[in-house]
């Protein structure tokens, strides 16, 4: 087990280490330089000397590589230039938006997703099956921000029972559930039907196997193997995609958040992007990317937990 | 020959109607979509504009059918370029496989796969600026990996087989091997796969082109649409509504294809499908 973890911590930092080169490199290759892209073509030259000093655009590609990181992983994110405060202060305000709203639309999907999928592997080839395989084709296409236009539209606009954007902050718990829960729907409903039907055919593939008919033979009923020895071994490709999907969270949060005009890292990157804060964008994105590679990582561990037979493949 | 399954059949057809419609748009829309008439905006659905006109008097069917030029060829060039670079790193995997070649090119693809493809598609399109030809580099980058993969996994079974080690006795080198022997017998596989790719795709498109990092104005594009239809939503709902149909018609169509040739050139995977 002790191996299988450093194995996986290696492999974890070199994801870190590949994906912070990827993103300091695709920042540095912009033509011209950086100082001179945030200020525009009519800025003096002095006042471009000044920012690239501000910037730690003076030393050589490694040396800025090298204080970037260890900035980062000192918790200084570097100075917004646009907001003239540290990108961190930002981020804190930020963060407390978007992943609340991911871990939202996370619980939403794994709780459509379950019993939906248990309902349609169990009825297989039955009508409820087809109904739910049918709906989860349509759910894999749509994209969730006009899923969540279409939200705005129904519930926003034609019913009032919530409002179509906009984010109250925590001060009042209930208002700003409330606020997320379009979002979370929006965002939660495609990955749930993705997610039904990886959980109808991983227990269709566990009800094909032989402790299930030994279950069966020892006298439990259909529902006490399903509930007991089935579901359990299908939970190994479930936990996978549930995984998978918190990446898609996070970067469908990001588009999201600009539906609903919620005041979440997405929107920081966007306002980054427009104001070509470069500062803001390369952190927060580096950031993104933690979150997600570090998730992947526990996930992994996790089933090693579940699973014993998947620490030798390490 | 024995009847096509509906799905199949049934994925097609939207398929064929989105790419002949694209392909129409081509050398004829039914109104000019760059030319704007203010005094015909918010028209609604009649026999002159048979879906209406936008807020800037564009004709919707027209702008819908240039759309779908625009996502379909920037779905499919990205997934052009993820099977022109990632089928051969895949071969070549396969092919030494256990060397350090194959462990490297291996864990490249896990540390594409690790990362945030959106995230890192909008940083690309952020820094290089928006158009169409960086969404297409962004959006194909990530089907790199995804078909080194499948590649790499289907010739992997085949490097076994007896009529690999017949051409091998031959005296046939890997490269040669792997151009004429292995690449026919995954082409299935990597047909099932670019259906995939190619919906994915599409729908990468609609989001990058939704927050401003795809095609330009005035080029439209299905994502673009939605965006500019966002603030008119309470007035003019329609807007919004349609192009978000064509995208999901499309994308249902396409994953209906894939999953059909899938059924049909796999039978083993028949039973268990997802």
């Amino acid at each position: 087990m002790l191996r299988f973890i450093l194995g996986r911590l290696i492999s974890l930092s070199l994801s870190l280490v590949a994906a912070s080169l990827i993103i300091f490199v695709v920042i540095e290759v912009i033509p011209g330089d950086p100082a001179a892209f945030m200020l525009g073509l009519s800025a003096d030259p002095e006042t471009v000397e000044a920012l690239r000093a501000e910037l730690n655009l003076t030393g050589s590609k490694a040396s800025r590589y090298f204080q970037w990181i260890t900035g980062l992983v000192q918790g200084d994110f570097g100075t917004s230039y646009t907001y003239r405060v540290p990108v961190s202060e930002l981020v804190l305000q930020r963060i407390w938006v978007s992943i609340p709203l991911a871990l939202f639309a996370l619980i939403l999907s794994t709780l459509i997703a379950f019993p939906v999928g248990l309902i349609a592997a169990s009825n297989r080839g039955g009508a409820a099956d087809y109904a739910i395989m049918g709906g989860t084709q349509l759910g894999i296409a749509v994209p969730n921000f006009w899923f969540a236009m279409l939200l705005v539209l129904i519930f926003a606009v034609k019913l009032s029972w919530f409002a179509s954007g906009g984010f109250p902050g925590w001060d009042n718990p209930a208002a700003a559930m409330k606020s997320l829960t379009l979002p979370a729907i929006a965002l939660a409903l495609p990955q749930a039907a993705i997610l039904a039907r990886v959980m109808r055919s991983a227990l269709i593939e566990t009800q094909g196997q032989d402790y299930i008919r030994t279950a069966r033979a020892k006298g439990l009923t259909r529902r006490q193997t399903t509930l007991r020895h089935a579901l359990r071994n299908a939970m190994i490709p479930v936990l996978t995609i549930i995984g998978l999907q918190f990446s898609f969270l996070l970067a469908g949060a990001i588009i999201i958040e600009n539906v609903f005009f919620l005041p979440g890292l997405g929107r920081l990157i966007f306002q980054g992007i427009t104001q070509r804060d470069l500062i803001v964008v390369e952190s927060v994105t580096m950031l993104l990317v933690f979150a997600v590679i570090v998730v992947t990582f526990l996930v992994d561990i996790a089933y090693a937990i579940a699973d014993p037979r998947l620490r030798r493949r390490a | 020959m024995r009847k096509l399954p509906f799905p199949l059949l049934l994925g097609g057809v939207i398929s064929a109607f989105f790419l002949s419609l694209a392909f129409l748009s081509l050398f004829w829309t039914p109104y000019d979509v760059t030319e704007l008439v203010i005094s015909r905006r918010f028209q609604p659905s009649g026999s002159s504009f048979w879906l209406g006109t936008d807020q800037m008097g564009r004709d919707m069917l027209s702008m819908l059918m240039a759309g779908a030029r625009v996502s379909l060829s920037v779905a499919l060039v990205a997934v052009g370029i993820g099977m022109i670079v990632g089928v051969p790193l895949g071969l070549a995997a396969a092919a030494s496989r256990g060397s350090l070649l194959d462990e490297f090119i291996m864990r490249g693809n896990d540390l594409i796969f690790a990362f945030p493809s959106l995230v890192i598609a909008i940083l690309i399109t952020a820094v290089f600026g928006p158009s169409a030809f960086n969404a297409i580099l962004a959006i194909g980058i990530f089907n790199i990996p995804v078909f080194a993969r499948v590649a790499r996994g289907g010739a992997l079974s085949l490097w076994t087989l007896d009529y690999i080690l017949a051409a091998r006795v031959a005296g046939k080198g890997p490269a040669r091997i792997s151009a004429e022997h292995i690449l026919p017998n995954i082409a299935n596989l990597l047909i099932v796969q670019a259906t995939i790719q190619f919906s994915l795709g599409i729908l990468a498109e609609a989001a990058l082109s939704y927050v401003g990092l795809s095609v330009q104005p005035p080029n439209p594009s299905w994502g673009r649409m939605l965006a500019d239809a966002q603030t008119l939503i309470y007035t003019h709902p329609m807007l919004a509504v349609l192009p978000g149909m064509a995208i999901v018609m499309m994308v249902l169509g396409l994953n209906l294809l894939g999953d059909g040739l899938r059924d049909m050139l796999d039978p083993r995977l028949r039973r268990a499908r997802m």
